[in-house]
């Protein structure tokens, strides 16, 4: 999807602490509606922290966040999902008891109009309106992410890979706006890098989806290959902001990473 | 269901070919007869005979209008799709010639391919196969145009060469209008003797070769196979494997129009047992690897199951075999035994069959490669009507076949009619049918190695027996001379080790050496399994292949199977390989046969390791993937040798 130059989400100096320890010091940025946007920085720069408080986890002690232009600061994390900002979860917040299918059905929830009574009666609106959705659910997700040959597997059966995917339909299935991805590519391997990156990019730019995605992650390669825009982290501040090209070239960001373990970040390609 | 209306059985004239026939059918169907379906969004979709021959016809209008013309050759790669079949239909409804590749074709090949081929139009499935054709299409100037159909991924490509089906489909109707007519003109035009189909065959020792078959060829061979197992319009098929197989074709194009069966496609190659068994077909033919997958299949299940589980299955199976070992030496079964058989039916094979897709089947062949006789018999104990076939590309596909009740496991039956089979003095195995092809393409000094007086040499080595049946021992070349001068087939021991669920492929040598050993690659997943339920720890193919435990398993495997020898030929030592034999390295071919000359030359290493005083061998060589990067391995691995 081509970059418009309409800001979609709009973080403006976010503060929040944990008790004495400061994870976000007064970060802003501005994410332009279709771009793929990525937060960068070492562990416990803040990355993870920032996201929950974009989708509502949390709560800022200062700070505002405005999305689509209105101020969501106040709102509830269902209300902001609502509004079309759906996440992945680091570590995978799957029903690991249900199938595929169930955790993929469980994110379209907030799209079902059909009252308790009718739909423990299942018929006809209710019925339609199931299949309706069955239909969207199979014709853009489990077509665009290749999963038609687990969608009756039960979740917690499968390789950790697969899982990453499963959390991806579900957060997909809300149709969201905009999707905040928290390290879509870790624990994954080669092959599963090449294929997550590659669907990151449909969900961005296929006609269908045209999604605007934020991703914190730290494998390097892909971020600088895929995003638009870069942020870097460091210690709760921000210290980077540009073109993917900028950011690496950005002594803050450099020296921020050679304090680090190097090869920790370093590209697996 | 019973079929006692005598099916009418075609007249194949000069005249006639696949598409003329095909033709017939469509008018005959119309939209009363589901002529395929396809799984898609997790439904099956059916398609009508009317919407079949619309298809085809607008994208063989649409083929001439991006200028192809009779006899072009129209190359297609990719997963088997409807798409895939209507492209080959039009391709030959216009007179051009289908030539099939391998979906998992490394690019060399394509490129040797497309160009020895003179391929005008290359038809593809979509992103994938689009990469390869803009990566070749420089270096074959004859290919124009690429044809594609999955619009997934395609949003970057602005190629003018690329043309979506959609696009040709358009092209194809204006052409319609323009000249009504013009699509029945060009099928009437076809003649018998006219080439439909350059078939490359998957060498295990050199390049690809491409054999000419004609219309004529295709359509006796279906005929004759027919002859003798009948399949019938009510019939279900799931066209899975790749179409670059004969077998496949013989199936889909040449059965599949004769007698009018249902084609089904599965969602995606991962359903594909999946949706076999939501088919429940009644005729299947798959080569060797399909049905050892499905009983190792059956066999981890085994493993993983409660007591009570496993002791119903161990008597169902027990009674199997023994009802089936009076079928196989054709003794009369007593009414005790179809008593106890039927009761393992209804507690066991029934819901086993179910599970294996195969509660419907009616025929079933393997084919293509040798099988062991324990798989044979799995099947039949089961009450599944397993048959061999043998036969190769240039006899397009067929020669010999087991009829019903007169199946040995140890052979692969009689000729199918107008069909003769006989052994040259030096052992090996030619045949002479109305369904032998033109010849190699542009190979002439092949063709005359290969084709005598009409006679198809095949470089099989193999006997007629006592019954008339033919036993084929083993590629002519791959035969082994053991120490004490007996000739010996290598697959034999290959086959009967892969019975065993931690084993996938088999290497044996022993020509001209004192003794017999094996290069043996571990079942990735079941051995993974077992040593995680020891927990036994790993992280690689290579390094679960090394560990001592495993080593010790598939000792045990081999001196099961080594009770069963001749004292000569029995495994002394063996090697568990790092890794796992592949088409992409050159090690099999993409019929998954073992190319032995290449992995003797490519592991001399460990040859030389298994027939010296070593308990070890070094290994230091590169490994392809199948997007052409190649990897650095250096590894040990360890030799064992087996108690006699």
């Amino acid at each position: 999807m081509a970059v418009t130059s309409e800001v979609q989400l709009k973080v403006e100096n976010i503060h929040m602490a944990f008790g004495g320890v400061q994870a976000l010091m007064g970060v802003s940025f501005e994410v332009k509606k279709g771009e793929i946007f990525s937060i960068i920085g070492p562990n416990g720069a803040g990355k993870t922290v920032l996201l929950n408080c974009i989708n509502g986890l949390y709560t800022p002690q200062k700070g505002s966040i405005a999305f689509d232009g209105k101020d969501i600061s106040s709102l509830k994390p269902y209300q902001r999902a609502e509004r079309g900002i759906s996440r992945t979860f680091q570590k995978l917040e799957l029903f690991k008891g249900a199938t595929v299918l169930d955790n993929i059905r469980l994110g379209r929830h907030i799209h079902l109009k059909s009252g308790l009574l009718s739909s423990a009666l299942y018929f006809g609106k209710t019925a339609r309106e199931e299949i309706e959705h069955r239909d969207f659910i199979e014709r853009e997700i489990i077509d665009l992410l290749e999963i038609e040959h687990m969608r009756h597997k039960v979740v917690g059966m499968l390789p950790y890979g697969l899982q990453k995917r499963v959390e991806l339909a579900r957060a997909l299935a809300l149709n969201p706006k905009i999707i905040l991805l928290d390290e879509p590519l870790a624990g994954l391997n080669l092959e599963e890098v090449e294929d997550m990156a590659r669907f990151i990019l449909d969900i961005n730019e296929e006609e269908r989806w045209q999604t605007t995605c934020v991703l914190v992650e730290h494998d390097m390669g892909v971020v600088m290959d895929i995003s638009h825009r870069v942020i870097a982290l460091n210690f709760g501040e921000k210290i980077a902001d540009g073109t993917p090209p900028e950011v690496q070239k950005n002594p803050h960001v450099i020296k921020a990473y050679l304090g680090e373990a190097e090869d920790l970040y370093v590209t697996r390609r | 269901m019973s079929h006692d209306v005598k099916r009418k059985e075609i007249e194949i004239t000069k005249d006639l070919t696949i598409p003329k026939l095909w033709l017939e059918a469509a008018k005959k169907y119309g939209d009363q007869k589901v002529a395929m379906r396809e799984k898609e969004f997790g439904i099956w979709v059916p398609i009508t005979w009317k919407q079949y021959h619309e298809y085809v016809k607008k994208i063989a209008l649409g083929m001439v209008s991006l200028g192809l013309e009779r006899n072009d050759k129209v190359a297609m790669i990719g997963d088997n799709r409807p798409e895939a079949l209507w492209a080959e239909m039009a391709a030959m409804c216009v007179g051009g010639v289908g030539v099939w590749l391998f979906q998992d074709s490394l690019i060399d090949e394509v490129k040797y391919i497309i160009d020895h081929s003179d391929a005008k139009l290359m038809v593809g499935e979509g992103q994938e196969e689009a990469d390869k054709y803009l990566m070749i299409k420089d270096q074959c100037p004859k290919l124009k145009k690429m044809l594609w159909d999955d619009p997934k991924g395609m949003r970057g490509y602005d190629d003018p060469t690329l043309v979506s089906i959609k696009e040709v489909m358009r092209l194809g109707e204006e052409l319609d209008q323009k000249e009504p007519g013009l699509f029945e003109d060009l099928i009437s035009k076809g003649k018998a003797e006219d080439v439909c189909l350059l078939f490359y065959t998957s060498g295990t020792t050199a390049l690809p070769k491409g054999a000419l078959l004609t219309h004529y060829n295709m359509l006796t061979m279906g005929l004759n196979l027919m002859r003798v197992d009948p399949y019938f319009e009510t019939d279900d098929f799931v066209s899975y494997l790749p179409y670059a197989w004969i077998g496949e074709q013989m199936m889909s194009i040449s059965c599949g129009i004769q007698a009018g069966f249902t084609l089904n496609f599965p969602e995606e190659p991962e359903t594909a047992q999946e949706n076999i068994r939501e088919i429940g077909p009644h005729v299947m033919f798959a080569p060797p690897r399909v049905y050892e997958q499905m009983v190792r299949n059956v066999q981890v299940k085994y493993l993983d199951a409660s007591w009570s589980k496993r002791k119903a299955y161990e008597l169902a199976m027990k009674i199997g075999y023994h009802v089936a070992e009076l079928e196989f030496t054709k003794k009369p079964v007593p009414f005790y035994w179809k008593g106890l058989y039927y009761l393992s039916y209804l507690g066991v094979h029934k819901k086993l069959k179910d599970h294996l897709g195969l509660s419907r089947i009616r025929d079933t062949y393997t084919g293509g490669a040798a099988m062991g006789p324990d798989h044979f018999r799995f099947f039949h104990a089961l009450g599944v009507n397993l048959k061999q076939i043998y036969g190769q590309t240039e006899i397009a596909g067929i020669s010999v076949l087991h009829r019903d009740g007169d199946i040995k496991f140890d052979t692969v039956g009689v000729p199918i009619p107008e069909t003769e089979v006989k052994i040259t003095p030096d052992g090996e195995i030619i045949s002479k049918s109305p369904s032998v092809f033109l010849g190699y393409y542009k190979m002439p000094e092949e063709t005359a190695k290969t084709l005598k007086d009409g006679w198809l040499h095949s470089g099989d080595t193999g006997f007629i027996d006592a019954e008339g049946h033919l036993v084929v021992f083993d590629r002519t070349k791959d035969v082994m001379i053991l120490s004490d001068g007996t000739k010996f087939a290598p697959q034999y021991l290959e086959t009967r080790l892969k019975f065993s669920p931690y084993i996938r492929e088999v290497w044996a040598i022993g020509d001209k050496k004192p003794y017999v050993t094996i290069v043996i690659c571990i079942d990735y997943a079941v051995v993974g399994n077992w040593a995680e339920a020891r927990n036994i720890v790993y992280s690689s193919y290579p390094e679960l292949s090394q560990i001592p435990q495993i080593y010790e398993l598939i000792q045990k495997e081999i001196v099961k199977m080594n009770r069963d020898l001749p004292p000569v030929a029995r495994v002394k030592k063996f090697v568990n390989l790092y890794k796992e034999f592949d088409a992409d390295d050159d090690e099999l071919t993409r019929t998954r046969k073992l190319r032995r000359a290449f992995v003797e030359e490519r592991y001399k290493d460990i040859v030389n390791g298994l027939y010296s005083d070593v308990s070890t061998v070094h290994m230091d060589t590169n490994i392809t993937y199948e997007d052409g990067r190649v990897i650095h391995i250096k590894t040990d691995m360890k030799v064992m040798e087996v108690p006699q």
